[in-house]
């Protein structure tokens, strides 16, 4: 309560919260297509290589204007997305190989060049490592425009090229064939990723910046099949992430806010993991349960029908452990037979020797026949 | 526009990937109306064949004609069903969708589809018997489901033209029969269809005209013509006896390659 209050006066708070929602609902949307496309990797190599760009932006200009530095971070992200490419088409580098190449080379540059910058720039340089873990508490209102209206004309030019990129996701050869320039859609495509990335490492940083763009995608993944609720939910896992990050952070002393946000991503993707209906482990691990249950007593009611048949008595009697004997023991008979007995379609007589009912033999022939099973 | 001009005409098509010639002075001609396979071994350039009609791949020579005309001029007549592999299936998206895709082209940009196009896509899925599975997740399709859904996508660019990749490529017996039922339905629709395909066997069954690929082509005409051992057997190497049952239709005593007339 008292951090909802503080959320409401709190201008600092504020802002970093409305900031980091705004990242993470761009992140999101637009991560979404990364990670379809399986291209979680460039977004990290996209961000990584925004710290040269950086650097290079204030050492031309001297300025700590966060759009100056944003410009120089897109500069060096497109620099390095077309380097990715290019040696990809000309050489025989494969495109994983390209990109870890790229991430560590403009990394490096990165560093050295903000070591340059603090050794030779005066007083008024410091700060700039602050883009590596992101520096929330720095955000003003200004920012968060900017944030917004960026983020808000990828987002528009994704809506309106939607069936494009879909396309472009699923099935680049056939769109290809209809003569879209898919080409031209990836190189968009790509620019507005470069954005949605772009835009966070301010509050979160190069270093953890990639997760805000596969975290958010791969969670929502497991709770839709349908490419607009995925990027829907995409960008409300990233917005509620990112603002609880926020206010993670500030409610307790010493909680950097970026990785707190990267954390409370974290969380999501687990929770999304384990508990999503259909793709998630635990549902799956419940179905299969229920599956190889129900599987146990189909066998255990043909195996009984089995039995009968050889006795040319439909009411002959066995007793479980023959059963048991028959499933070389592999356990679970007795359970099978107690629910067998609960949809009456078998019945218990003198203890331990179970046959089948009326409606158990018709079941049972039933399954042999679809079964193409011949007992006789 | 020639009118009686042929579906497809190739002349000296040769395409390269790093000095490496994938398909070598390629020479074709497709009589409009006519079923043809296209067979050849594992790395013989079908696929890169039918792509480079498409323009989906950069010759390095030749010269593709589609009714007389250039691929750009004529692209609305084709239409393309690329190998099943191609895709990732467990993309979020349901049959109808994928199916919406064929549409996409004349649609033109920033339009989404809408009902009309819908009732197209739901026809098409239909004709391949797959309209109950229209809101299905498509990775809860089997493979000859998945194989439908694309040639639905293909029907509903109501193309003359249409390039199969593979369409057989690991199906049911359901499937191919319901395949094989469509590519004569749209012979009689006067439409031309070339497929990839890799059962020989079928191949006079299933086909009008063949051609026989190994990165050069080495025969092309109608089956009965040019689908002997002989042509077989430079394509494939020598050990093509056991890829053909002997008792399918009398081999024709034609030894030499048969060039196009």
């Amino acid at each position: 309560m008292e951090l909802l209050h503080d959320l409401l006066t709190n201008y600092t708070l504020r802002t970093v919260a409305l900031g980091a929602a705004t990242l993470g609902i761009v992140g999101g949307g637009l991560g979404s297509y990364a990670v379809l496309r399986g291209q979680s990797l460039l977004g990290d190599a996209i961000s990584h290589a925004a710290l040269p760009g950086i650097a290079l932006a204030f050492l031309l200009t001297g300025s700590k204007d966060p759009a100056v530095l944003m410009l120089g971070a897109a500069g060096a992200g497109v620099v390095a997305t077309l380097a990715i490419l290019g040696v990809t088409e000309t050489t025989r580098v494969k495109y994983d190989s390209a990109l870890a190449l790229m991430l560590s080379v403009f990394f490096g540059l990165g560093l050295v060049l903000l070591t340059y910058i603090q050794r030779h720039a005066g007083a008024s340089q410091a700060g700039l490592d602050a883009f590596l873990f992101g520096q929330a508490a720095a955000l003003v209102e200004r920012d968060v425009i900017i944030m917004a209206l960026l983020g808000g004309i990828a987002l528009l030019a994704m809506v309106l090229c939607w069936k494009e990129f879909k396309l472009l996701a699923f099935d680049r050869t056939f769109g290809a064939s209809l003569g879209l320039p898919m080409r031209a859609l990836d190189i968009v495509l790509t620019t507005l990723l470069v954005i949605a990335i772009v835009i966070g490492l301010q509050t979160v940083g190069v270093v953890l910046m990639s997760a805000v763009i596969i975290a958010p995608a791969a969670a929502a993944r497991q709770w839709t099949d349908r490419l607009g609720w995925m990027v829907g939910l995409a960008a409300l896992f990233g917005a509620l992430s990112g603002a609880g990050g926020a206010m993670v952070s500030a409610s307790m002393a010493n909680m950097p806010t970026g990785p707190t946000i990267v954390l409370c991503m974290g969380a999501v993707v687990t929770f999304s993991l384990l508990g999503a209906p259909n793709r998630g482990l635990l549902w799956q691990w419940w179905r299969d349960r229920r599956n190889a249950r129900r599987l146990r007593r189909e066998t255990v009611l043909v195996d009984l029908y089995a039995l009968a048949l050889k006795h040319g008595d439909m009411q002959y009697a066995h007793d479980e452990s023959a059963l048991d004997a028959m499933l070389a023991w592999s356990g679970g008979v007795h359970v099978a037979l107690e629910r067998l007995e609960d949809d009456g379609l078998v019945t218990r007589t003198n203890g331990h020797r179970w046959r089948l009912t009326d409606a158990g033999v018709q079941q049972a022939q039933a399954l042999a026949d679809d079964l193409h099973l011949s007992l006789r | 526009m020639d009118s009686n001009a042929p579906a497809l005409t190739v002349r000296d098509l040769t395409v390269a990937y790093r000095d490496e010639p994938v398909l070598w002075d390629i020479d074709l001609t497709v009589p409009a109306g006519i079923l043809m396979g296209i067979v050849g071994p594992n790395g013989a350039g079908k696929t890169t064949f039918i792509q480079t009609i498409l323009g989906l791949v950069d010759a390095a020579a030749g010269d593709v004609r589609i009714f007389g005309a250039s691929y750009e001029e004529q692209r609305y007549r084709v239409g393309y069903v690329p190998q099943r592999g191609s895709v990732d299936w467990d993309f979020p998206t349901n049959a109808l969708d994928v199916v919406l895709m064929g549409l996409y082209g004349q649609l033109g940009w920033f339009r989404r589809p809408g009902a009309t196009e819908r009732e197209a896509a739901r026809a098409a899925l239909d004709k391949v018997g797959m309209a109950e599975y229209a809101d299905r997740q498509i990775s809860q399709l089997s493979g000859g489901q998945q194989q439908r859904v694309f040639l639905a996508r293909a029907l509903v660019q109501d193309a003359d033209l249409y390039f199969m990749d593979e369409p057989f490529q690991g199906v049911d017996a359901t499937t191919e029969r319901a395949i094989i039922d469509l590519l004569r339905e749209l012979r009689e629709r006067g439409c031309t269809v070339v497929v990839v395909h890799h059962d020989l066997q079928t191949v006079p069954e299933y086909f009008d005209h063949v051609m026989l690929l190994n990165v050069r082509r080495i025969a092309s005409g109608p089956v009965e013509e040019v689908f002997t051992d002989e042509n077989l057997r430079l394509t494939y190497g020598g050990r093509v006896g056991f890829l053909r049952r002997r008792q399918d239709a009398p081999v024709p005593p034609d030894p030499v390659p048969h060039n196009e007339s």
